[in-house]
């Protein structure tokens, strides 16, 4: 259910996005992000790492689709790029899609372990 | 026998074995056509230059040049060459010797387990020289203290270089011996000649700082002195000596009729920066508007901690650790990121193995493929290095890595300059800069403060995620480990640098540091060789256990069972080579391909699953308390106190955890 509202709530946050992002799917964009290989610096729920993304926590981007897409399809090097040779826009707007599905993260304070 | 004040006494002249062979070989030459005892002075030269001997007759040719009659038929008769061998040992107070048995050593071994009775050094049995070679490195950091190995001439040593390596990389001493049955014509047939060489040092000359052969036993006591004795003086390093296995079995004789001896240990000093450059930098630093330190390897030892934190504190200068050990408390406000070098107008590096990477970045893969550089620093910042490996660099494996240019080098060891460099600097500081000073402190501990908000904030990223988040994996860890006098004794497979920035790391002990070499199979037994020097100390040993690091030489594990050494050892288990995971994709992407995956979730030959291995069993049927796959982040807490348990009834237990990448 929750994933349900949470995938509605992309499609519409992905109208203004483009049409690419219109048909976008959660589902698809979380097997795209493994099969793509996103995982392998950002970690399977987008949560970054110091060291593989510089901190860079790509979950729940704030990045409007054009300018998710146009920082992957170019990026700054330090990240390779993905263009539309080896990664369909389609594709691209699932995985976004599936970013905005991932849980919020928790505040540190209330993880006695991080206190 | 053993009479240290003997050696001194070098002026009688002395019928020298080598010498005495000298004349024995051209006695020999010259017995081709008449007897060794034919030799008159007609075929001498006519002004004879000084001969080391008389020319020996027949009888003593044979003799020398011969199997002695006492040792026929297995080497017997008279006390053994390696008990000696035992007695120089002895001397240094080695406490272990983790190694592999081969034949070529056999007769030491024998002595070190019965003649020695196992002690100083005691025997650990390893399943792989470089298992031996890591746990002597890890043991080193722990304890401050070498261990020494064995190992089989050419086949042993071979398996013992990568950790060689390593140990040389991260400034390590470790006492590396190898047997090597060197006389060609009495070595057994068929396998020892496979197994011998002329000169195994050769193979890892390039990465030890010296290297030597004896060919007495008199050469034995004073080459394994000055061995120990260079490995201990810094810049530290592996050392290795090639041990003939017929000097090790041929009895004890006297050397030149001279009674053998043992020489004395007495420490070197390290080296110090020389005093015009040490105020030199004082004068910068004093008068620097952001200084900063920047430290790999400075503090040696816990003192090295000490003297940094009076430095750091004497000019509020921000201290960057690039963790090549603990050389600074994590919970300093003046602990700062990498990132504030490119502030400074002063940065002070010690102990870099790479000042370049200090002030330069590199982003791999530019317009022609290949990386390109990039400016960290702000033009004229001037850079002030103390490192003691300028004093030991060597041709062929470059580790001192790009050429930096900086405005004053010391070739010194950083520890043992910081007293000279703390005086210099409370008189070089002006007392108008001492309100700036202050302030300067100020910022800091606020930029701290915040700067410990935001990594909790990215710690709380993926908490509940299955596989386990890194950040998760190691502060379940540290809740657990917090009240033990704890010692991350290692942490391969890179979990995002967690313990660094969450743990409180503020003894030397906490943190060990990297391999040095990044030779991947450093993890498990130099965990195993740092657990071993902390069950002495009474400390708690923790690993963040990589994958793929665990299965180089998984057979440590049992080393650490059979000798009862107690460590937990929580897996990274991210089932890959993650490094190579990124490279293939990364190289896949620059060149518009789809990396090719196989059935695999990474590019093939990269991925360490179908099957997935179950390192919880293996460890299991190597004599450890093992448990998992743990993939819920809920069980891992529960586990880690049961495992706690384990370690602290003195046995080793291992958490195969199923982790985030990095």
């Amino acid at each position: 259910m929750k994933f349900a509202i949470k995938a509605a709530l992309v499609a519409v946050t992905c109208v203004a996005g483009g049409s690419a992002a219109f048909a976008a799917s959660p589902e698809n964009g979380r097997k795209a992000f493994v099969t793509h290989g996103c995982w392998q610096c950002h970690g399977f729920e987008g949560q970054g790492s110091a060291v593989t993304s510089n901190g860079a926590v790509v979950a729940n981007t704030e990045l409007p689709f054009e300018a998710f897409e146009g920082f992957v399809r170019g990026t700054n090097r330090a990240m390779p790029p993905f263009r539309e040779a080896i990664l369909s826009s389609a594709d691209l707007a699932d995985i976004y899609a599936f970013l905005h599905t991932v849980a919020k993260p928790k505040d540190p304070n209330s993880i006695p372990l991080l206190k | 026998m053993i009479d240290d004040d003997s050696a001194r006494d070098d002026s009688r002249t002395k019928l020298n074995r080598r010498k005495f062979l000298a004349g024995v070989a051209v006695a020999g030459a010259a017995a081709t056509s008449a007897p060794a005892g034919a030799v008159t002075t007609a075929e001498a030269p006519a002004v004879p230059t000084r001969p080391s001997a008389l020319p020996p007759n027949a009888k003593v040719a044979a003799a020398e040049t011969g199997t002695p009659q006492e040792i026929k038929g297995g080497h017997e008769g008279g006390r053994p060459g390696s008990d000696f061998m035992v007695d120089v040992i002895k001397t240094l107070d080695i406490k272990y010797m983790p190694c592999n048995p081969a034949s070529s050593f056999r007769a030491l071994h024998e002595s070190l387990i019965d003649y020695g009775q196992n002690k100083q050094p005691e025997f650990l049995t390893c399943m792989h020289e470089e298992s031996a070679v890591g746990m002597a490195h890890g043991y080193f950091k722990a304890a401050g203290k070498p261990l020494m190995t064995i190992v089989h001439g050419t086949v042993g040593l071979q398996h013992a270089a990568m950790g060689i390596y390593n140990a040389w990389c991260d400034r390590v001493p470790v006492i590396v011996m190898g047997g090597n049955d060197m006389d060609a014509a009495y070595r057994p047939p068929g396998v020892p000649t496979f197994h011998s060489a002329q000169d195994i040092n050769a193979l890892v000359r390039d990465f030890t700082k010296w290297d030597d052969t004896p060919v007495s036993a008199q050469h034995f006591a004073q080459s394994f002195v000055r061995m120990y004795k260079t490995a201990m003086t810094p810049p530290y390093g592996p050392v290795m000596m090639s041990l003939d296995a017929g000097l090790q079995q041929e009895p004890i004789r006297e050397h030149g009729g001279e009674k053998l001896y043992i020489p004395r240990y007495v420490p070197s000093s390290p080296p110090q920066g020389d005093t015009g450059a040490v105020k030199e930098a004082a004068r910068l630093l004093a008068n620097a508007e952001h200084p900063v330190i920047v430290v790999d390897r400075a503090a040696r030892t816990p003192n090295g901690v000490k003297l940094l934190v009076e430095l750091a504190e004497l000019l509020q200068a921000a201290v960057v650790d690039q963790g090549g050990r603990m050389n600074f408390p994590k919970t300093h406000y003046l602990s700062r990121p990498p990132n504030v070098v490119g502030q400074a107008d002063v940065i002070m590096g010690l102990e870099l193995s790479d000042f370049w990477a200090v002030v330069n970045g590199y982003v791999d893969n530019g317009d022609d493929g290949v990386g390109y550089n990039e400016k960290k620093m702000k033009p004229n910042t001037k850079l002030i290095s103390i490192n003691s490996a300028e004093l030991l660099t060597k041709s062929n494996y470059q580790d001192f890595q790009r050429f930096q240019v900086v405005d004053v080098s010391m070739p010194a060891d950083a520890e043992a300059t910081l007293p000279a460099l703390i005086e210099a600097v409370k008189s070089a500081i002006p007392d108008s800069r001492k309100d700036a000073i202050a302030k300067r402190g100020e910022a800091f501990k606020k930029a701290s403060a915040n700067g410990r908000e935001n990594v909790r904030k990215a710690a709380a990223i993926a908490w509940d995620a299955s596989p386990i988040s890194t950040a998760r994996l190691c502060m379940e860890l540290y809740g657990q480990i917090k009240d033990l006098d704890w010692s991350l004794v290692a942490s391969e497979g890179n979990v995002s640098n967690w313990p660094n920035r969450l743990w409180p790391m503020e003894k030397h002990h906490h943190w060990l540091g990297r391999s040095g070499g990044y030779g991947v199979g450093y993890g498990a037994p130099a965990s195993v060789g740092a657990a071993l020097a902390n069950r002495d100390l009474g400390r708690f040993s923790v690993s963040i256990q990589g994958d793929g690091d665990l299965m180089y030489a998984p057979g440590v594990l049992w080393t650490a069972a059979r000798h009862k050494i107690p460590l937990l050892s929580v897996m990274h288990n991210n089932r890959g080579y993650h490094q190579e995971v990124m490279h293939v994709q990364r190289l896949a992407n620059f060149r518009d391909r789809v990396a090719y995956l196989g059935n695999d979730m990474a590019p093939l030959g990269t991925s360490i699953q179908n099957p997935d291995i179950e390192y919880h069993k293996l460890a299991e049927s190597m004599g450890w308390w093992a448990k998992g796959p743990i993939k819920d982040p809920a069980d891992l807490g529960p586990a880690i106190k049961e495992a706690i348990a384990v370690v602290k009834s003195g046995q080793p237990a291992l958490l195969n955890v199923w982790t985030q990448p990095r």
